[in-house]
This record gives C-alpha cells, structure tokens and sequence, in this order.
C-alpha cells in the first residue's frame, strides 16, 4: 500500500472543507496543544462556544476577514496506517484555478456537498476537473447531515444526483464513494455515527486509510526528460556525463536500447546513478542521472524513451484546456508551452467546443476560453512534443500554457489521443 | 517508494528547476536544520558537479556563537560561497533603526537586510528552507512564489503550480522564493537529518545555559535581551526547536540529547514548533504580515 496519501478537499464554498480538515486534525491527534489553544481563542473572539475549525486552515488575512478560502492550504497528519498531505483547496469560483492546483497532485479528491443545497455548479465543476484530471478515486461527503435531521431520503437524493452525472460523465462508480457526514458534530468523520444507523460503510478516516491508489507507472513505457546534464571539474569525474531528471513512467536497466528525441538516434544506457551510487536499474518517478554510451549532446527538454514504443512526436496538439486566468484565450495568438521541464512556442489554432461544467454539453465554435472554462482545442507548436496521451500515461500527457506578457500560468491542458 | 525518498526527490527536483531556470540563484541559510536540509540536498542535486548556488545567510549580529561557529565549519567543508548580510552594518549606516523596548528583536530589521543583498548581487531566485506545516501564511505558499521589486508576496496572484511543472518566469526587478522542502514537515526532516547522518548547531540537543522566563517561556540569558525587575537567570538543561537569533528564540527544557531523543520528543510534543518563537506570538497574522513585506 502506498505510504502517502494525496488528497484534494473540494466543494463549494462553504460547504465545510476547512471544517472538516479541522476536525480531522482534532481526531487524529494531530494538533499540538498550543495550536488547540490558539483555535479557542480565535474562536472565542469571533463569538463562538466551540472551536471554530476552519479558522485552522484559513491562515491568510484577507481569508478571515471575507472568512472564504482563497488559496490552497497544504496540511499534514498521520496515523499508525498512513501519512496525509491534503491540500484544502478553495470553492468559490474565482479561485477555481487554485482548486485545479491542489487536486493535480493528489491522487483522492474529497468532494464536499451541503445536504441542504445538494449539488451546486461548483461540485459538478469540480467532479469534471476531478474526472479530466483522472484522479484515482472521488469521495463525495454529503456534509452538515446534522441539518436535514441525518435523513437517508435527503441523503438518497443527493447520492442519486451525482451518481447519475458521474456516469454521463463516464467516471466508474468502482472509484466513486459517497458517505454522510456532519463536520461540525463529528459524525462519521473518524468513527461511525449513531446518528446514521442506515450507512453501511467505513468512516471518513477508515476509507482514507484503506484505500487503494495505483503506484507509479512503472508498467507504461519509459520516459525520460532530461531535466539537466551534470559534469564534474573533479578530476576522479573526469569523463562523468549524466542526463539527471526524472523517470516519468517505466522503468530503465543498465544495456537497455533507448531511442533520443528529437535526434531519434537510438543508442545503450550504460550506467545509472543516483546522486553518485551507481544502480543497476531505477523506475517509474525516482530521480536518475543516465549515462549514454554514445557520446551524444542532449540539451535540457530531450527525451530518452523506450526504443521500441515511442511517444507521439509531433508539432500538433489535441487537448483539452482548463484556462486558469482573467485574460481569455487569444486564438491564434503566441504563448509558450511548457511539457514537463520542456518550453517550446505554440499557438491555439481553434477552440473546437467549451463543455458546459454540468450538463456536459459541448457548445461548438465559441471562439475563447474565459477564465474557469473547460475546452478541447488544437494546438500547434514551434518545434516537436514527445507525447502521450494523458488518460493512458498522466506523467507525460499534461502541460501548461504561459502568457508572455505576463508571464503567467494561463492554462493547464491534457493531451487527447491523436485522431 | 520511501515517504523521505519521495520527499526528497520532490525537493531535489525543485532545486534543478531552480538552476535551470534562473540566472543567479542563492540558498538562503539560517544555519536552522531545514537550511543544513536545503544545503544538503543541493550537494545531492548536483553531483558530482558543484552547487551552483552561494549560501546568504542575513546576520543580525543577535546569533548563538555556537551557530556561527557551525555556520563557517560547515562552509568550509561543502565548498561553497558564502555571503553574509549584516543587519548590524545597516543599523550602524543609519538605513535602519533598532527597535526599542523590552521585545525589541531584529528580526523585523532582516528584511530590509535581505531585500538589499538580493539587489545587491541581482539574485533571481533564492531558495529557503521554509515548510508549509510552520504555520498557517506559509501553508499557502508555493514551490515558485514570484515576488516583486518590493520583495513583496501577492497571494492572489499566485501562479497555479500543476503536477510538477514550475514556472519561474519573471519580469525584470521580480525574484522568485524558491521552498523546496515545502511538503515536509518537522518531523519529516529530523528523520532525512537521521538518515543522512548531518550534523547540526549543538543548541538543538539538550544542554544546561543560564535563563530566564518571561511570558511563561524561557529566554535565553545574552547581552541581547537586559533582564527587568523581577527577572532572575537561571541555568535550566534546555534545547532549541528553531534556529533564530538569541533575542526571539525561546528554548524548551529538554533531555533529549541525542537526534532519537528528540524525535520521541517531538512525536509527543505538546506545543508546536513556531510556538516557541516569539516573533509569531504578536499576533494571529504575524508571518502573513512580514512575508507581505518581503521577509522569506
Ligand atoms: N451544522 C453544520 N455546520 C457545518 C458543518 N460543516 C461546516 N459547517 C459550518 O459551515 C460553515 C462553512 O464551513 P467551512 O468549513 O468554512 O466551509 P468551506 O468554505 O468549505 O471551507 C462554517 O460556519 C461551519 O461551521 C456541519 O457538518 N454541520
């Protein structure tokens, strides 16, 4: 089982995540005392009896003044089966790009829903980012139970709803949960609650623990950007020359035939080491220098793969674009892409349909991409990506788009399989 | 993959980015465990090749000797430059006053310090040993946070950070703050400290040292910090959860004199890392406020 969890809590705003993590901190035991303390005061000065929790994780200013979350908070607990990195992300709107942010690295998104409201714009928006981002597992906590009297009908309704979007949206129920929830009173967070005899699944708690997460992809083909190329004035490193970065997916052996991109010279790993302890073999996310046996020249952003299956090579692109910024899309207009450590020019040839976050529909030949937009678009590129498809390999099919004037991150985009 | 592998790779990789993308990178070096971490890792990162990096380390001239004395053994013995700030300097220069009163503390007067050295030798980017489980401001923090030629942090135009593809391109005038241990937490790096067999300044591990308390925490006794009516030294066995100057750096009493100590001490602490500084305790939004103005 995998060691560290990755979690992305979701949801409208309001909805309870801050409380939630809060409350998960508390039961877990992951709060110091001082911190505890602190949380009584603050609370106490804003008027409140009992521990306001979310004032855990709202840590900025301007967060406590408009008492929303503006940007993801990153927190840390363990138990005796696990470590959890969660990264509480916001649920307005606005600040959706922050929320894409958080859940990118998780590999669990924690959807949060008001049992009064049911499903709002914002869960079924984050539910698609969750599935476009092919995040292993959703977990829909149907919170504040405490407010509609723990009633399954109310409970049922919501399920329902959702269960029914996921599957439009082609997300397998094997990998969607759902569970009742109060994160305020405590009820099912870390231990079942009395106050929902009819739920006959785990707590909150338990299903992090036991869940399962698929490991690297060590069975996909290899991939190797190189990130830096390292040598030595020291003279016992006379000869050193190691392409250092990381193994996207696969994995790589000491004679193994691999092919150079863009070169497409096809030449023999003769060495591997990390950080100078030389391995025979390495896989799928550790950090690797690889030595060639051909005296090669390899630039930052070159891409070391397996001879025999190669990624696309190509100048276009097919994708889907989630745009993060105020400043819409320009069509046809120059912006940099970034593919893994790799920045090459591109440019947006069409905006093909922006799909509408809960009826799914694809409204064709909208011509922009606004900011939160979801879009599939064709993209052309100065020189050559070396790619796949993000649904079959996640750690070579996604990139991101930088404004020049800005210098901003603009969008995120997941490359399609080639028609 | 190993929990303290996986940090460390996430760590060592955001180093990379930084020497591949930026110019004239500096480590920031406090001389704190999580700096002798970011050091280390970087000597990790490159090799056998040289860290291409210098270590700045702001001197407020309120330092434990004994952590001076560390600072200048351990650059000597991995090679690289170091660039010192003085805040003492800059007092005397008349660019910045001392701060009067009984919490008078130079740490306020280290950003001004900083921001002039990043000028000074046209940093772009400068890596610290800041961890987001500190505390809550930097629980928002980014591996890549742009700041702009005020030094200042603009939360909401924080740069999505997706998967692991940095962007650190910046305009002329901004730097980039660079927290590649961002995912670790305390523990996390007495552990890498462990496996790594790194040494550290000696006021980490247990020792006996002339104190007082004041504020129901304990101050350590120095020409820093004059005792008030009511005030008396005493020599308590303590040790130092941070690094900090002897003016806000509280110390907790402690036996734990070996690093298998301390983490059993940690595991069962009571109170939190930064509840020992000071610095934090003026208000709930203390480092919110300083990282606004430029500090780490
Ligand atoms: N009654 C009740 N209130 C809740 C529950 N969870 C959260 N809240 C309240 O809902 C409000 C918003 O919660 P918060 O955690 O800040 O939501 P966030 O915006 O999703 O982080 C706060 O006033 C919480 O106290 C719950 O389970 N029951």
């Amino acid at each position: 089982m995998k060691e560290v969890l990755r979690i992305a809590t979701t949801g409208n705003v309001d909805d309870g995540k801050s409380t939630l993590i809060g409350r998960l901190l508390y039961e877990t035991h992951s709060l110091p005392a001082d911190k505890v303390e602190d949380l009584v005061r603050a609370s106490k000065r804003r008027g409140f009896n009992s521990p306001d929790f979310s004032l855990l994780t709202d840590g900025l200013l301007a967060e406590r003044e408009q008492g929303i979350t503006i940007d993801v908070a990153h927190v840390y607990f363990q138990t005796t089966k696990r470590k959890f990195i969660v990264a509480d992300t916001p649920g307005h709107e606005q600040y959706t790009r922050n929320m894409v942010t958080g859940a990118s690295t998780s590999s669990v998104a924690l959807i949060l829903v008001d049992a009064r409201n049911g499903s709002l714009l914002q869960t079924y928006r984050h539910f698609l980012i969750s599935h476009i981002l092919e995040l292993s597992t959703v977990i829909v906590c149907i919170n504040k139970m405490d407010l509609v009297g723990y009633d399954e009908k109310r409970y049922l309704q919501v399920v329902d709803s959702l269960s029914s979007f996921a599957q439009r949206l082609g997300f397998p129920s094997s990998r969607l949960v759902f569970l009742p929830l109060s994160a305020s009173s405590g009820d099912n967070v870390t231990s079942l609650s009395r106050n929902t005899p009819w739920y006959k699944g785990k707590s909150l708690l338990e299903l992090l623990e036991t869940i399962e997460v698929p490991g690297a992809g060590d069975t996909l083909p290899f991939r190797f950007s190189v990130q830096l190329i390292l040598r030595s004035k020291l003279p016992e490193y006379h000869d050193y020359r190691g392409y250092a970065g990381k193994i996207a997916s696969g994995n790589i052996r000491v004679g193994d035939k691999v092919t150079i991109l863009p070169s497409h010279i096809t030449t023999t790993v003769s060495g591997i080491d990390v950080y100078g302890r030389e391995i025979e073999s390495a896989q799928a996310e550790e950090m690797v220098s690889i030595h060639l046996e051909k005296d090669l020249d390899l630039s930052r952003g070159d891409m070391i793969v397996n001879e025999s299956q190669l990624p696309t090579v190509s100048r276009t692109v097919e994708a889907r674009l989630c745009w993060l910024h105020e400043r819409p899309a320009k069509v046809r207009s120059r912006y940099l892409l970034q593919h893994g450590v790799r920045r090459v020019y591109a440019r947006i040839d069409t905006i093909r349909s922006v799909i509408h976050p809960e009826s799914l529909e694809a409204l064709q030949n909208a011509g922009t991409l606004s900011l939160n937009d979801i879009g599939d678009v064709s993209i052309t590129t100065g020189i050559e990506l070396f790619y796949d498809p993000y649904r079959r390999n996640k750690a070579n099919g996604a990139f991101i788009i930088i404004d020049e004037a800005t210098n901003d991150t603009v969008a995120v985009g997941f490359m399609s399989s080639t028609k | 993959m190993n929990y303290l592998k996986e940090l460390e790779s996430e760590a060592i990789y955001v180093i990379r980015e930084v020497a591949a993308q930026f110019e004239n990178a500096a480590i920031l070096f406090s001389c704190g465990k999580d700096s002798i971490t970011i050091a280390h890792l970087a000597s990790k990162a490159f090799f056998p090749a040289a860290v291409p990096f210098p270590l700045v380390h702001i001197d407020t001239g309120h330092n434990f000797p004994e952590v001076l004395e560390f600072r200048d053994a351990f650059v000597k013995e991995i090679g690289v430059q170091l660039i010192v700030g003085s805040v003492q300097e800059a007092i005397d220069k008349g660019e910045i006053t001392e701060q009067a009163g009984r919490y008078a503390s130079r740490n306020m007067l280290q950003t001004h310090v900083l921001l002039k050295s990043i000028e000074q030798y046209g940093f772009d980017a400068c890596i610290g040993g800041a961890r987001r489980d500190e505390e809550k401001a930097r629980a928002k923090e980014r591996f890549f946070s742009v700041r702009n030629d005020f030094g200042q942090w603009d939360v909401k135009r924080q740069r999505p950070e997706l998967f692991d593809m940095l962007n650190g391109k910046i305009h002329k005038g901004e730097n980039v703050r660079v927290f590649p241990i961002s995912n670790w937490t305390e523990l996390d790096v007495w552990n890498y400290l462990k496996e790594e067999r790194l040494a550290i300044p000696s006021i980490y591990y247990a020792h006996s040292r002339p104190t007082f308390l004041r504020d129901a925490l304990i101050w350590p006794i120095s020409d820093f910090v004059p005792l008030v009516t009511g005030e008396t030294a005493d020599v308590r066995q303590v040790r130092f959860r941070t690094v900090g100057d002897m003016s806000c750096s509280a110390a907790i009493e402690s036996g734990a004199s070996t690093i298998d100590q301390i983490i059993y001490e940690i595991e069962n602490a009571q109170t939190s890392e930064r509840g020992a500084r000071i610095d934090d305790k003026w208000s709930e939004a203390a480092m919110e406020l300083r990282k606004v103005q430029g500090y780490f």
